[in-house]
C-alpha cells in the first residue's frame, strides 16, 4: 500500500520513476476493474504521457508534492480530454473541453490520472447502485456495496488502485463511502475548494474533497487543491493553512471534544459501530483529549431538510442536460420532445424520482410549505452546530450507523437509503468540514468508519486529530486480500 | 401526503421528462411516502427563523467584466461535443409543428 508521502519520496530518490509507477497502477486498475468495477474508464494514454512529463519535471527539480503520483476522480468531475459521463447515460460520449480547477491544480503539478470512478449517477445515492455503469463493489467483501455516492473512488483506493481519489461530497458522499471501505475521506467547509467544472447536485452543499490512505496525505492533498478560484464566486478568500505542520502537533491537554447525544442514541446505530467508536474514544482520552457530551436537537430533522433541499436545487441543476450542447440526443421531430427523451432515456430511475421531488417541492403552491420550511430548519440545524463550538473544538461521532449492507439489500425502498445520511447530512446543512478515518472493523470483517466534525474552516484541527489518532492506531494500514 | 396520477403528470411536464405508465404509478407512490416522511418538519416552529440559502457569509462578490480569449483548440473541443452541428454551428430540430 503506498501513500503520496511514500511515493512523492521513492520518486525523488530515483528508486522509481513516475512512469514505473503509472504502469504498476494501470496494471492493478486493469487486473482488479473486473471484480471491482471502481473505474468507468481507465486513462492509460493520458496516463502515461502525464507520467512521462512528471519524470521530465522530477528531473529537472521542479517536482510539486503531487508530481508523477497516479491518483483517480470520481467521474462527475470534468476532466479535460479524458471521458467524464457523472455515471450517467445521458454523458455517455463526453469529453469535457476543460479541467474542474481542483483537477487543474493537480495536473498543471504534473498529477497522473489513473482514470474515472464509479458513483452513483451524478452523486444520487449511498451504495454506488444508482450507477448506470453497474454497481462497484466492496473489495472487502464483494458481495457488499462500497458506500456512495462516491463508492468507485474508495473501492479503488482500498484496493489500492490510485494512490488517492478526488472525490465529490454533498451530504456525505466521500465520508460514508471511506468508512465502508475502510480509508480515510474530508469533507472541507462549504467554500474552501472550487467547485467549479464538478457536475452540480446541489449547489447549497456541494463539496469536492480528497479520499487517501492517510490523513497525513489528505492534508498533502488539500494544501495543493483548497484556495480561491475566481470560476467560482463562492469560494473564500481566507488563506489556505499549512495543514501539514497542523497536524503534526500533537494533541494538547485542554482540546475538548464533544459527542453528540442525539447521534449515539439514533436508533439503527449498530453496536459493533458503537463500541468501535467508544474504543477510539478512550484512545482520544489516552491522549490527553477531554471528552463531553453535547446536544445538536434538531438532529432528527437534518435527513427531511436534506432530501428537500438536495433534490430541488438538484433538479434544477439537472436542467441543463438536455441533448442539445452535449451528451446523447434523442433524435426526434420536434425540439421539446427531444429534450423530454433524451432525459427519459438518459437518466436512471433516481435521477427521475429526485428531479420530480424537487420539481414538485419548488412548483406553485408547494415552495413554501417544502424547499422554503426546509431552509428555515436548516437554520436551526446550523445554529445547533454553531453552539456546540463555542464548548468545544471537535465534535466525534460514527459515520455511518452500520457497516457495509449487501448488494440489493436495500435498493428497493428510496426512503430507507436516504436513512444512511443520518450522521453526514446534518454537517452538510451547515457547511462545516468532516473527516472521516477507519476506526476497527466487525465481526464479519467489515470495516468501521469514525467521523470526526469541526466549526467552519476547521481543517486543521480534525485533520490533526486524525492524523494523531492514525499516529497511535493501526486501523488505516489494513488492507483488504483481493 | 397523498399525490394524485395528475400530479406526477404535471410535475413531469414542468421537468421535461417523459414517463411511461409504469414509472408514473411507481413514483406516484414513492413520492407519496417520501413527502409523508418530510411531514416531519411540521413539528417544528420557524415561524421566527430566518431562511438559510447559502452558508460562506459571503455577500456580492464582484469580477471585473472582462473578455477571456478562449483558445482555438477549446472551441474545436467544445464543438466536437455537440450531438449535431451544421459547419460548427449547433442544430436543433423544429421548435414548432
Amino acid at each position: 500500500m503506498m501513500t503520496i508521502a511514500q511515493a512523492a519520496a521513492d520518486l525523488r530518490n530515483k528508486t522509481i520513476s513516475a512512469v514505473e509507477l503509472t504502469q504498476q497502477y494501470l496494471d492493478r486498475a486493469k487486473q482488479y476493474n473486473g471484480a471491482l468495477n471502481a473505474y468507468i474508464t481507465i486513462s492509460e494514454d493520458a496516463a502515461l504521457a502525464a507520467a512521462q512529463d512528471a519524470d521530465g519535471s522530477l528531473a529537472r527539480g521542479e517536482a510539486g508534492p503531487l508530481t508523477g503520483i497516479p491518483f483517480g476522480v470520481k467521474d462527475a468531475i470534468c476532466t479535460q480530454g479524458i471521458r467524464s459521463t457523472g455515471a450517467a447515460k445521458i454523458l455517455d460520449n463526453y469529453i469535457p473541453p476543460y479541467d474542474a480547477t481542483v483537477i487543474a491544480k493537480i495536473r498543471e503539478q504534473g498529477g497522473v490520472i489513473v482514470g474515472k470512478q464509479n458513483c452513483d449517477t451524478f452523486g444520487h445515492g449511498a451504495s454506488n447502485e444508482n450507477s448506470q455503469y453497474g454497481p462497484a463493489k466492496n473489495p472487502w467483501n464483494l458481495s457488499k456495496v462500497p458506500g456512495g455516492s462516491s463508492g468507485g473512488s474508495s473501492a479503488a483506493l482500498a484496493a489500492d488502485m490510485c494512490v488517492y481519489s478526488i472525490a465529490e461530497d454533498t451530504g456525505g458522499s466521500i465520508r460514508y463511502p471511506a468508512a465502508f471501505c475502510g480509508v480515510s475521506g474530508l469533507r472541507p467547509s462549504y467554500g474552501r475548494n472550487s467547485r467549479y467544472g464538478i457536475m452540480p447536485m446541489a449547489s447549497s452543499l456541494d463539496t469536492v474533497g480528497p479520499m487517501a490512505k492517510t490523513v497525513e496525505d489528505i492534508a498533502i492533498i488539500m494544501e495543493q487543491i483548497a484556495g480561491q478560484d475566481r470560476f467560482d464566486a463562492t469560494t473564500l478568500p481566507n488563506p489556505v493553512p499549512k495543514y501539514t505542520t497542523d497536524i503534526a502537533v500533537e494533541l494538547q491537554p485542554g482540546m475538548t471534544v464533544g459527542l453528540p447525544k442525539e447521534y449515539f442514541e439514533m436508533e439503527g446505530l449498530s453496536s459493533e459501530v458503537a463500541s468501535a467508536v467508544e474504543q477510539a474514544i478512550k484512545q482520544f482520552e489516552s491522549l490527553g483529549v477531554t471528552v463531553k457530551e453535547v446536544s445538536l436537537p434538531h438532529t432528527k430533522y437534518a435527513v427531511a431538510t436534506y432530501y428537500i433541499i438536495v433534490p430541488s436545487e438538484d433538479s434544477s441543476n439537472l436542467a441543463r442536460l438536455d441533448g442539445i450542447r452535449y451528451g446523447v440526443r434523442h433524435e426526434t421531430e420536434l425540439l421539446k420532445d427531444v429534450y423530454m427523451r433524451s432525459r427519459a432515456q438518459g437518466f436512471p430511475d433516481e435521477v427521475k424520482r429526485r428531479i420530480m421531488i424537487g420539481t414538485y417541492a419548488l412548483s406553485a403552491g408547494y415552495y413554501d410549505a417544502y424547499y422554503k420550511k426546509a431552509q428555515k430548519v436548516r437554520t436551526l440545524i446550523k445554529q445547533d452546530f454553531e453552539q456546540v463550538f463555542e464548548e468545544v473544538d471537535a465534535l466525534i461521532t460514527p459515520t455511518a450507523p452500520t457497516t457495509a449492507f449487501g448488494l440489493g439489500e436495500k435498493s428497493q425502498d428510496p426512503l430507507e437509503m436516504y436513512l444512511s445520511d443520518v450522521f453526514v447530512s446534518p454537517s452538510a446543512l451547515a457547511g462545516i468540514p468532516g473527516l472521516s478515518v477507519p476506526c476497527g472493523f466487525d465481526s464479519t470483517g467489515m470495516p468501521i468508519g469514525l467521523q470526526i466534525l469541526g466549526p467552519r474552516l476547521g481543517e486543521s484541527v480534525i485533520l490533526q486529530l486524525g492524523h494523531q489518532y492514525q499516529q497511535h492506531t493501526d486501523w488505516h494500514t489494513k488492507t483488504p486480500s483481493l | 401526503m397523498a399525490i394524485s396520477k395528475d400530479d406526477i403528470t404535471r410535475v413531469a411536464r414542468l421537468a421535461h421528462l417523459s414517463l411511461s405508465e409504469d414509472e408514473i404509478s411507481s413514483y406516484q407512490e414513492q413520492l407519496s411516502s417520501v413527502l409523508e416522511y418530510m411531514d416531519i418538519l411540521n413539528e417544528v416552529d420557524v415561524s421566527q427563523v430566518p431562511i438559510t440559502a447559502q452558508v460562506t457569509g459571503l455577500e456580492d462578490v464582484f469580477r471585473d467584466d472582462v473578455v477571456v480569449d478562449c483558445p482555438e483548440v477549446q472551441q474545436q473541443a467544445i464543438i466536437a461535443e455537440f450531438p449535431k452541428d451544421s459547419d460548427g454551428v449547433l442544430t436543433v430540430p423544429a421548435v414548432f409543428e
